[in-house]
């Protein structure tokens, strides 16, 4: 069985068995050590082998006589298990492979579920996906404080699940916190649990420090099974509360989802499965539909669209293509920021935070300097109300904080960004001056969301230190950094953007000087489609729906509601100048901005509307569209400028485009960004005569 | 964090001028680890050396619920090696990886083998003063991590000015000088002490006198995954004064010194409670045991086997005491002959049933720096067996010539039962 699903490149994991004496437990325990052998950087996951070696395991431990006094699982020092082994996952061809992987997980993890000797799951450290179900299969469970992260991120990244997940959990804590991990914290960002919060679930029969984790594991186990240690688990509310709870989760996902992928509700359904109970035949049915369900997922294009997703956040996000030398890198010991506005505040909160050097702020206007400084400085007493930061270091931080109304105090900075507005001729400007004062090494970035760098630099006596650097609003939040290549900027300039990247802890992608960059450019040109829609008389509710059966985390009105009309009609703008056969300027949109108002929608009582005053401003042709033709518009208009931006080496590859929209405007995992989907759909063959992605790359090797 | 939560929590304040008065020292209770054997295959091959005493450090304290942490004053640990994995001011990172609050303090102490006993009675002395009201004691020594003589380099002045013997650093050698000093502790009386230290300790272990001591201690192999380190690993109850006949002599060709007739090299941690009398009653901690004095004395570095002799002369002498007072003695066992000269001189048979009843470190192993306190562990269980028994004494020789000797009361002496014969 194990040998169809075998595949080379497993990293195996070992479980090794020690029989122990323990002092008050007559028989001893059999301790099953799980460790695939490296260090915690790459932590323990189960492929068919390593199943295979945890079934060898139990079948040893069966085979004494006489037979241990009990069984437990641990694993190796930080790590309990992470679950699957996703590079194998990504291997399975057929439905039978992908059936026969859940089926041979179940099978084996079964064993400490119906084992006639007691058994014990001793979670020394972070527990993910099949890690956290081996867990569950154990008769008890004890947790230690410092375990990093526990999680059932399945549905982050398209499965379920689908090793007894969704039917133990909720029976061991009930159907609503089941929703939480299985739903509510996979599809918000992949949210872990810390050990505290686990523990308080009723994930864990009892915590300890990690100090001495396995021998207070021990001696608890031995109270367990002398009956001198009682333990207490929730009584499960099978009726109303479960009700409730996947009412809940079925809410929460199609708020996200408008039924765009297919995981999170096949969740839901294993989840009212499981509400029968997980014994006997209960529960062989509920992993049967685990098996199901899991192969299904398994063979869908949204799983590998996932995977590929979270391989690129993962791997390319951490390692990005086409970088200088690090060690070109300069030390960045001060930084000077142009500009005291919302923008240039939170730039000085993240880099006084991160880099730990001063950060002067520069406005001509006092008022907004003190503004400016206030700014951060109160955002930092914040941070030290939540207890993010200690007395002392938000006492450094504040330090490191300063204003100054000329630009003289740059003099010593090794890297000045600018954050002031989009104007090129005030940016220029800007750069003029920060040049007469900083030394000839001094990097000049730029903040600007869709300008040149290259013209910016035109005039300067050194153009080679000038680098874009776009951050994406809020700074704090939205990991993605496009940083700019101009014509002229030098590798060393590069280097050391990058590295400030790294320290932010920014995922930075390299980009060459085109207008509006890759997001804002892609956004534009999708909202662009929308808002035609609405021009050409497409009631604003129906062209904003037409895009849910994407799952996009905000629809497009939405977006230009939290971007803010103007600077979306200053970046379309930008565009049109720059490509005015594919990008227009919306007049409704120019009217929204004139009006003054924030966005198209109101909010009261009873929910979202169109503002009725914003309906009477807008002049729409009499051609509406469909919904179906909208979302076909807008995203044949993403193929088309995907592509060329390809074709213009904007980026090196459509797996930056697609990190750029999974990083710096939270599209989806289960449209791997957006090209996977693009490709599946058919839409870039048609559009472009090609696919962005090679078949098997983000798909099923064969399509479903 | 102000200031004053950084103020150690006792409230007694002495009034400004007041003479001091001395206060009793009590020992309050003591754990050891399993001793392991050191080398790649021995127990800890794969564990720290600050892991063993954190962990005793954690269960003295689990054990004394009623001692808040904060409570502790200092934390003093020995070990002889002070580099690695004991290292970095290990009684203060001992401290902080023990959970305890960052307001207790900790320090290294190094007294080669009598590194735990010399944390007592420096601890104990403080507490005395009135420095302190409770602290931990203990030490560690990882032999297979750290072998001994591990980065020494000895003043070449010691051998230049003859300031000791050539032999002076390698043990094996002081002991086969100790019996060129004493012929008659003969290789036979020596390995007859060692095969009943191995006896005594094996009958000890039967009657669940030895288990009461130990802290389990998990252990990982990479290898073959987690243990759990439940009981001593050196010990070798099948020995028998034959088998003893045949060992190599590796530190003199035809010598008498061999593996079966001293401790051998060990891993290993261990760790106690000593408190002021009085805090001990507030706290409602146990007094197992009541300090009567101590003394440490130096000797000819090439025979520091007799070092214990001296050092008991001279606290007999300072606490009024003489050798019959003494009911109970758990001397370590470094090797045979350094306790035969000690019992020779003070006339006590080797036999002697007040000596080691538990067998000694010839069977269960001699982490150098840890060793003080599992004697003074064994001696207080002791004195709750026997309250037949007012005095008892701790003693050991010391590399480099020296002996420490304590001497302990018991508390739960009853003169009523019978005085010893």
């Amino acid at each position: 069985m194990t040998a169809a699903l075998a595949y080379p490149d497993e990293v195996v994991t070992s479980a090794y068995v020690r029989y122990l004496a323990v002092p008050g437990l007559e028989g001893g325990l059999a301790l099953i050590t799980i460790d695939n052998g490296l260090d915690h950087t790459r932590p323990t996951t189960f492929g068919p082998a390593g199943l295979a070696n945890l079934a060898a395991a139990l079948d040893q431990i069966e085979a004494r006589s006489p037979a241990p006094s009990a069984i437990a699982v641990t694993g190796k020092p930080f790590i309990f298990a992470v679950g699957a082994d996703l590079s194998g996952i990504a291997l399975i061809d057929t439905l039978d492979k992908a059936l026969e992987i859940g089926r041979l997980g179940h099978e084996v993890f079964a064993r400490l579920k119906n084992s006639t000797i007691p058994t014990f799951a001793f979670i020394n450290g972070a527990a993910m996906g099949g890690g956290v179900e081996l867990a569950l299969h154990c008769h008890y469970r004890t947790l230690c404080t410092g375990a990093a992260a526990i999680a059932l991120p399945e549905c982050f990244l398209g499965i379920v699940p689908g090793w007894g997940g969704t039917q133990l959990l909720p029976n061991l804590i009930g159907a609503d916190s089941a929703v939480t991990v299985i739903l509510d914290n996979a599809l918000n960002q992949n949210r872990m649990l810390n050990a505290g919060q686990a523990a308080n679930l009723g994930l864990s029969d009892v915590c300890f420090e990690p100090a001495d984790f396995l021998e207070r594991s021990i001696e608890w186990a031995t109270g367990v099974l002398s009956g001198a240690t009682s333990i207490s688990r929730p009584d499960i509310d099978r009726g109303q509360a479960w009700t409730a709870a996947l009412d809940r989760g079925r809410a929460l996902v199609d708020a996200k989802f408008h039924g765009a992928t297919p995981a999170p509700y096949r969740a839901l359904e294993l989840l009212e499965l499981a509400r029968s109970g997980c014994e006997g035949e209960q529960f062989l049915a509920g992993t049967a539909a685990e098996d199901e369900a899991l192969a299904d997922l398994l063979m869908s294009d949204e799983l590998r669209s996932g995977l590929y997703a979270f391989d690129l956040v993962q791997k390319r996000a951490k390692r990005p293509v086409g970088v200088p030398d690090k060690n070109l890198a300069r030390p960045v010991t001060k930084v000077g920021i142009v500009g005291a506005g919302l923008m240039a505040g939170q730039l000085a909160l993240l880099l006084a935070r991160r880099l730990e050097v001063p950060v002067v702020l520069n406005d001509l206007d006092q008022e907004r300097l003190d503004r400016g400084v206030g700014y951060v400085h109160g955002e930092i007493d914040k941070l030290l109300g939540k207890g993010r930061v200690s007395a002392d270091k938000a006492n450094r931080l504040k330090g490191l904080v300063s204003g100054s109304l000329t630009k003289d105090a740059f003099a010593d900075a090794d890297f000045v960004l600018e954050a002031v507005f989009e104007d090129l001729s005030v940016k220029k400007q800007v750069f003029a001056e920060v040049e007469a004062v900083v030394g000839p090494d001094c990097i000049l970035a730029t903040n600007t969301s869709s300008l040149s760098i290259t013209e910016m630099a035109a005039d300067l006596t050194h153009p080679a230190r000038v680098v874009g650097f776009h951050f994406f609003n809020p700074v704090a939040i939205l990991p993605l950094l496009e940083i700019v290549h101009g014509a002229k900027t030098d590798e060393a300039t590069l280097a050391t953007a990058f590295a400030v990247g790294k320290i932010l802890k920014k995922s930075a992608v390299l980009v060459q000087d085109a207008p509006a960059f890759v997001v804002n450019r892609l956004l534009t040109r999708f909202l662009g489609e929308v808002t035609t829609a609405v021009d050409r008389g497409t009631p604003i509710e129906v062209a904003d729906r037409a895009l849910e059966p994407l799952g996009l985390p905000m629809s497009p009105f939405l977006l230009l509601q939290l971007v803010g009309p103007a600077v979306a009609l200053h970046t379309s703008e930008t565009l049109h100048a720059a490509f005015p056969d594919r990008f227009g300027v919306s007049e409704n949109l120019r009217r929204l901005v004139e009006a003054g108002k924030s966005g198209v929608y109101v909010w009261d009582e009873s929910g979202q509307h169109v503002d009725p005053e914003v309906a009477a401003l807008f002049a729409g042709a009499d051609a509406p569209m469909s919904e179906n033709e909208v979302r076909h518009a807008a995203l044949e208009a993403m193929a088309q400028e995907i592509r060329l931006m390809l074709d213009e080496g904007v980026v090196a590859q459509p797996q930056d485009i697609d990190l750029c929209l999974l990083l710096g405007a939270g599209w989806p995992f289960h449209l791997g960004g957006i090209t996977p989907y693009l490709d599946r759909e058919g839409i870039s063959e048609k559009v472009t005569a090609q696919r962005f992605l090679p078949l098997g790359t983000a798909s099923l090797p064969t399509p479903a | 964090m102000g200031v004053d939560t950084l103020l150690l929590a006792s409230n007694e304040r002495y009034p400004r001028g007041m003479p001091r008065h001395l206060r009793e020292v009590v020992f309050v209770d003591g754990v050891r680890t399993p001793f392991g054997k050191a080398g790649a295959k021995g127990l800890y091959a794969e564990t720290r050396a600050d892991d063993l005493v954190v962990r005793c450090i954690r269960e003295l304290m689990r054990r004394n619920p009623s001692l808040p942490p904060e409570r502790v004053d200092e934390v003093a640990i020995a070990a002889t090696t002070q580099i690695g994995d004991q290292g970095l001011t290990i009684g203060r990172t001992a401290a902080l990886l023990a959970g305890l609050p960052r307001s207790v303090p900790g320090y290294a102490i190094d007294r080669m083998c009598a590194g735990a006993m010399t944390a007592v009675t420096t601890t104990a002395s403080g507490i005395a003063f009135g420095a302190y009201d409770v602290a931990v004691a203990g030490g560690v020594e990882h032999m297979g991590h750290h072998p001994m003589g591990e980065g020494v380099d000895p003043n070449p002045r010691f051998l230049s000015e003859k300031l000791v013997d050539p032999s002076a650093l390698v043990m094996g050698q002081t002991a086969e000088n100790l019996h060129d000093r004493f012929p008659h502790l003969t290789k036979e009386r020596a390995d007859a002490f060692a095969a009943a230290s191995q006896a005594k300790y094996a009958k000890a272990v039967a009657t669940g006198q030895i288990g009461q001591d130990l802290v389990t201690m998990a252990t990982r192999s990479t290898a073959s995954g987690y243990g759990l380190a439940t009981v001593d690993e050196p010990p070798r109850p099948e020995t028998t004064v034959e088998g003893l006949y045949t060992l190599k002599t590796p530190f003199r060709p035809h010598g008498r010194i061999t593996a079966g007739n001293a401790a051998g090299l060990n891993d290993g941690a261990t760790a106690c409670l000593v408190a002021a009398e009085d805090v001990a009653r507030e706290l409602h901690l146990p007094t197992a045991m009541r300090l009567v004095g101590y003394s440490f004395v130096g000797v000819e570095p090439e025979v520091m086997g007799i070092g214990p002799i001296p050092a008991t002369e001279k606290v007999l002498r300072k606490t009024g005491l003489s050798i019959e007072d003494i009911g109970a003695f758990e001397l370590n066992e470094a090797f045979a002959v350094q306790v035969l000269a000690f019992l020779d001189h003070f006339g006590i048979a080797d036999d002697d049933e007040r000596v080691n009843p538990w067998g000694g470190a010839i069977a269960v192993g001699h982490p150098l720096a840890s060793s003080g306190v599992r004697l003074m562990t064994q001696l207080a269980r002791q004195f709750v067996e026997r309250p037949e028994v007012q005095y008892g004494l701790t003693a050991m020789c010391i590399g480099i010539g020296m002996g420490g000797s304590v001497i302990w009361e018991n508390p739960a002496y009853n003169a009523s039962t019978g005085a010893r014969s």
